[in-house]
Parts: structure tokens; sequence; C-alpha cells
């Protein structure tokens, strides 16, 4: 659906179905460069499940209008406007690397609006390298491929995606390609800059959820230790064959293991 | 720092798509032939059909062993993911009729391969889809025939008989400026000689039953997508980017982005056309493409040895081969297809049909055949086998003369080849 967040276009997938206000809400929040359909075989489960479905494309990203935004914080801030626009006074929040900064944030900071959280493939900090973050400031296509193949379990070229018939690589260059100039270095750089981490963590007061990739190569299992540990009372849950990009390399491990959380 | 880098083409040609079997352990890619795939209870049967979850339940939608196909030519040509189909003409009519209705109209290359031609001339004609076939060395004539219903330009990297060069960058810059998709049949080139979305297009095909393939043993078709067309913003494609009653009312785009092509040309196009690729053949064009960086070069070689002989043949006039300097599109070749201008190329005999008929009859290596890309060399001659029913002038108007050969190199020793061609030529006078 199309939706004025802050008086620009903003769009949220809504797997065809009409909010209503009897359901549990989930928004879904993309990583850093992608868009909703990130969570093409996640989201339409759940808006089949009754549940409320708000998979949104962040500013700059997908359908929605830009410029995009410089700091998680403010992305924060714009889910929960995006919230209130569509009078959805509380929600489960579901993140993916930067998105699952922005669902901290949130939690943090709107706990009145926030049902559960499920964390993917996060680490903190989340500092991003120089050259990664070079790259991107330069618009250098070298950025798209480091996201692509770091992004991926180091055998996703040499598996069978689970999604028959579709290359993994180049579905995600395909996205990345689709990006306004400067934007994956907007979303980069609020993931490197992100630091009020721990201090999120601990005012979490809701259910929270880890799932991680034991074979991420950009927020490797280790790097999310510290901040599972300052969530009081987090469950996790490591996917063995995974790298980053949960959502399709494992999408049915990463529903399952959604599915038996926000139920 | 260096970046990382992406496996090269020769390991994708190899790998891509394929693990070995979880089941076995097989290393090679195994042959599921099997139609159908058990669901592991009804909620799991009922999200696959509702698109929930992944997975394969029927082998006219998705099948193991085509899939692994499916995702190395996708791979191999930079693509978001791809389709086999039954044949190279049931993959160009799949990405026809997953992208229009009757009243569409498509703006295609003249030079195509006669089977195209046929499809878009006369039979898609009959359901009100209309194509105007422009010269595909004038770019502009593209523009010039856009109407307000066109929805796609097309061509082939390679153009039949002629070998003409399209010239993918300046024909996508138009078709992107009209907000519309550029398809080619890259039959000729393969992903080894050129990858055309990086030169812009925005959906291929092959047909696999050539060089893919290479034996001569499986007829097979795949549609790759870049992935790269913004079918939502170029605000043309109703097909992809409103609810369709015919799938759960999914609007495609919404629903998968980069991916909705894809889906409802396997979705729809897949679950009612039904030409889809049996497990077998996509077994057998992948022993074709595990070869195909090794087999490309040597094809481009002889052909090369080839039309260096044929060159100096004083019974031999016009060579229509795109890296001899005389060929109209030598330049932009070279541009465009720097690993080589393929193995097949036609060429006039002096002496007309009769010359023809003789030349064809007394090589020996050549196989007389209507194929091309076979690791065996093989021969036709236009004007008394696909074309026999056309006069000279009508001939010449399809760039086709009385003593037109089309000669496809394959793999055999070039001298052989040569000695062949020599001994027929000497008989044709």
């Amino acid at each position: 659906m199309n939706v004025a967040v802050n008086g620009k276009d903003a769009f949220a997938y809504t797997a065809a179905h009409a909010l209503d206000a009897a359901k549990r809400s989930i928004v879904f929040v993309h990583g850093a460069g992608l868009d909703h359909s990130s969570w093409g075989l996640q989201s339409r489960y759940f808006g089949y499940h009754g549940f409320n479905v708000l998979a949104v494309d962040l500013p700059a990203h997908g359908r929605s209008a830009g410029p995009a935004l410089a700091a998680v914080g403010q992305m924060a801030d714009w889910v929960f406007a995006l919230m209130n626009e569509l009078k959805i006074g509380k929600a489960s929040l579901v993140g993916h690397s930067m998105g699952s900064l922005i669902a901290l944030d949130f939690a943090a900071r709107y706990p009145a609006s926030v049902e559960r959280i499920a964390l993917i493939g996060t680490a903190y900090p989340m500092k991003v390298s120089e050259a990664f973050l070079g790259a991107a400031a330069r618009n250098d296509p070298a950025a798209y491929d480091m996201e692509t193949i770091w992004g991926h379990a180091p055998q996703a070229p040499f598996s069978a995606n689970p999604n028959p018939g579709m290359w993994m690589y180049g579905d995600t260059l395909a996205r990345l390609s689709r990006l306004a100039p400067g934007v994956l270095h907007a979303d980069l750089s609020a993931c490197n800059g992100y630091a009020e981490g721990i201090k999120a963590a601990a005012a979490i007061r809701c259910p929270a959820q880890f799932i991680l990739g034991a074979r991420d190569m950009m927020t490797p299992p280790r790097a999310a230790r510290e901040l599972i540990q300052a969530v009081a009372g987090a469950q996790t849950v490591t996917i063995g064959s995974s790298g980053h990009s949960l959502m399709a390399e494992a999408p049915d491990a990463t529903l399952d293991a959604l599915a038996a959380f926000l139920r | 720092m260096s970046g990382p880098k992406y496996p090269g083409f020769d390991t994708l040609a190899l790998h891509a798509g394929q693990s070995p079997d979880p089941a076995t352990g097989a290393r090679a890619v195994p042959i599921y032939q099997t139609t159908s795939y058990v669901f592991r209870d009804a909620a799991h049967a009922a999200s696959l059909f509702n698109m929930e979850r992944a997975g394969h339940v029927y082998s006219r939608i998705s099948n193991p062993t085509v899939a692994v196909l499916e995702e190395r030519i996708a791979a191999l040509e930079g693509g978001v993911g791809a389709i086999a189909t039954a044949s190279g003409q049931a993959a160009l009519h799949l990405a026809v009729a997953t992208l229009m209705d009757a009243g569409s109209h498509i703006v295609a290359s003249g030079a195509l391969y006669g089977g195209s031609h046929n499809l878009l001339g006369y039979t898609l004609k009959r359901f009100g889809i209309e194509t105007t076939f422009v010269s595909p060395r004038n770019p502009e004539d593209f523009r010039k025939a856009i109407r307000p219903n066109t929805r796609l330009l097309f061509g082939e990297t390679l153009g039949n008989p002629g070998l003409d060069v399209l010239d993918i960058p300046t024909l996508s810059g138009i078709a992107h400026q009209a907000g519309l998709p550029l398809l080619v049949d890259a039959t000729f080139t393969t992903p080894y000689l050129m990858k055309p979305f990086e030169l812009g297009a925005d959906l291929l095909y092959h047909s696999a039953t050539k060089f893919l393939g290479g034996h001569g043993i499986a007829i097979g078709g795949l549609l790759v997508d870049s992935g790269r067309f913004d079918w939502e913003k170029s605000g043309r494609f109703a097909q992809l980017t409103a609810p369709y009653a015919g799938f759960h009312n999914m609007d495609f785009e919404e629903e998968s982005g980069t991916r909705a092509f894809l889906l409802r040309a396997r979705r729809e196009g897949l679950r009612d056309f039904g030409a889809c690729m049996a497990p077998m053949t996509a077994f057998q064009i992948l022993q074709g493409i595990e070869t195909l960086h090794l087999r490309m070069p040597r094809h481009v070689e002889s052909t090369r040895k080839v039309v260096g002989f044929l060159s100096t043949n004083s019974f031999v006039g016009k060579i229509l081969y795109p890296e001899n300097p005389d060929h109209p599109d030598h330049a932009l070749a070279a541009k465009l297809l720097p690993w080589g201008c393929g193995a097949v190329f036609s060429f006039d005999i002096k002496g007309g049909r009769e010359a023809g008929r003789k030349f064809i009859e007394a090589l020996r290596v050549f196989s007389h055949l209507a194929n091309v890309g076979d690791a065996k060399s093989l021969v036709i001659h236009p004007a008394t086998t696909t074309h026999y029913r056309m006069s000279d002038e009508d001939l010449g108007k399809a760039g086709i003369g009385p003593g037109t050969v089309r000669l496809s190199i394959g793999l055999e020793d070039a001298d052989d080849l040569i000695a062949d061609l020599d001994r027929a030529l000497k008989a044709a006078k």
C-alpha cells in the first residue's frame, strides 16, 4: 500500500490484505540497499496466517520516495511515523541487518508500540569496512559486488537456490542496481555510525529473538554476542547453512523460527 | 584492500546452482525423473500453492534437475534467474505471452531465424499481437516504429543469415527511453562470447539446442531475466504491476520486485502453456554447458581458419562473417564481440543454385541438415532447402543469394574441414 509518511510517498507491502484493527501486526524492515521484496518468503506467509503485514520500503528504497535517511534513529522514527499514519498502535518488528538495528532502536525508544522484536543477521557494533564505505561513497559498482558476495555464504554460488531457477547473486545485484546514487552509502554509514546498541538492548522489555547465519561473512554470529547478552531473555536461533541473506538462503528455516516466535 | 571476487565463468559453468546431491552425495547433477513432490503436511501444501514458501510441486512448474540448469545459465549470463523451456521457440513465446495481450505490438529486427519470423510475423498476428520488422543495422528505425501499444524491442545478437551484429547498447537506450525492455536471442553468441545484460539488454533467451548443448541430442530453450527493468516505473505492463485474477490477485511486481517477470512467466506461462523442459533434457544441456568455455574458443579458432581458406578461393564470392573487414558490422563486432563472432556464417558460391547443390552433395565431413551449433560441422544451402520456394528476387530481399551456403563450424580438425570444403568447391565448378 502507498501511504504518505512525513509528507513523502512511502510504500509497504501488505500481502494483498487490507489492514484489520483486530489483527496483530508485523513490520518487516529490510537491510542496506534492499527493499520489501527481501521478505517475500516470509512476509506473504504471515499475511495469509492472521497478521497485518507491513514490509516497508525505507525512504529512497523500492517504491518509497527519497531522500535516504542518514541515521538508524531517524529510520526508527520513520517506522513509528508510518505506524501512526496507518493507526497501528503496536506491532512486532522484524529487521534484517540494518533493519535489525532499526528494530532494536525502535523497541528501546517506543516500548509501548512494540510487541516483540526479531533481529536477523545482526551485529553490534555493525562496523563497515573503509573499502566498502569508500566504494559506496564513490557509487562504485564494486560496493554492490561487496554487498553481494559478502552478503551470502561462501558456498551460495555453488548451491541450489531454495527458490527454483533463481540466482541469488543476480537478484541482489539487480536490486542494488535500481538504487539512486548515494543511497547505499547512506545506509552503510547509518550502520557504521550507530552507537546506541548496548544502551538500547538494555532497555528492551519485550520478547526478543536473534536469527543468525553460521556462515555469515558480514555479521558473523560472534559479532552479535555482546548484543545478545545485553537483551534480557533473548532467544537465539542459529541456522547452520546460511550466510547473511538468511531470508533467501534459508527461507523455510527463517520463516519457521519467526512463526514459532511471533505466534 | 582488494574487493571480493566472483567465481570465474569456467567455475560457474561447472558448479553454479548445484552442490553434491544432499540425498545421495552424487557429485554429478542427478536426473530427477520425477513429476511431483510429497508435501510435508496439509499446511505445507497450502503454503507452496499460495507461494508463501518456495519449493517443487509439479515438474511442469519446476523440477530439481531443471532448476540447476536454470540457475546455471542465470549465473553465466548475470541474470536474476531463468526458466527452461521445451525449445528456443517456446522461450520466445513465453517471453511474449508474459508481457503482452491482444493489441500489443513488437518492434523486431528483420534479420531473424525463420522460426522466430514465422511466430512474430504470422502466428502471433492471429492472436492480435503485431510485429513491425526493421533493419537491425538502423537503430533509429526501431525508434520510429515504436507505437503507444509497443511492448518489446527484439533482435538476435547475431542476425540470420547475414550475421548482422545487433547494436545492443544503442538499441537498449532507445528501448529504455520509451519505457520498453529489449529482448535478445543470444543463441549464436552464448554467454561465453557476449554478455547482453552488460550491454543493456533486459531479457534474453537461447535455443539451448545449439552451442549450449553442443551435442545435437536435445531440444531446449532458456529464458533469462536481468531483473533490471523497472516494470512499475515503465507503467506499460499491467501484466506485472496490477492484481491478476488468474493468480490470487497477485501484483507480481509488488510481490517480488526484480523477480516479477520470471514469477509470472513460471506461475502462469509454464502452468498454462506448459512448454516446460524435461529433466533428461536439462541434464543433457548441463553436460554441454560444463565444457562451453573449452568448446567456444575452439569453434571460433576453427571458424577463423575456414573463413581464411574460403577468402582465398576463387570460386567463393561474398563471405558474411563480422570478423572480416568487409562485413558491414566489422567495427561494431570488434567492440561488442571481442572474443569472436561465433562459428556460424554464410558465403556465396559462384554458379548459383546448381553449384550450391553440387557443393553440398560433395561434402563428406560436413553434415547436410537444418541445425547449427553442433560439435559436428554442419551445412545447409537455403535456396534448395529452407527457402526453396522463393524466387531469386525474393531470396535477395532476404539477404540470401542462390548460391549462399551457411556453415556451422564444429570441433573436428580444422584441416580436415578445409580439405572437405576444398574438394566440394572443386566438385561444384
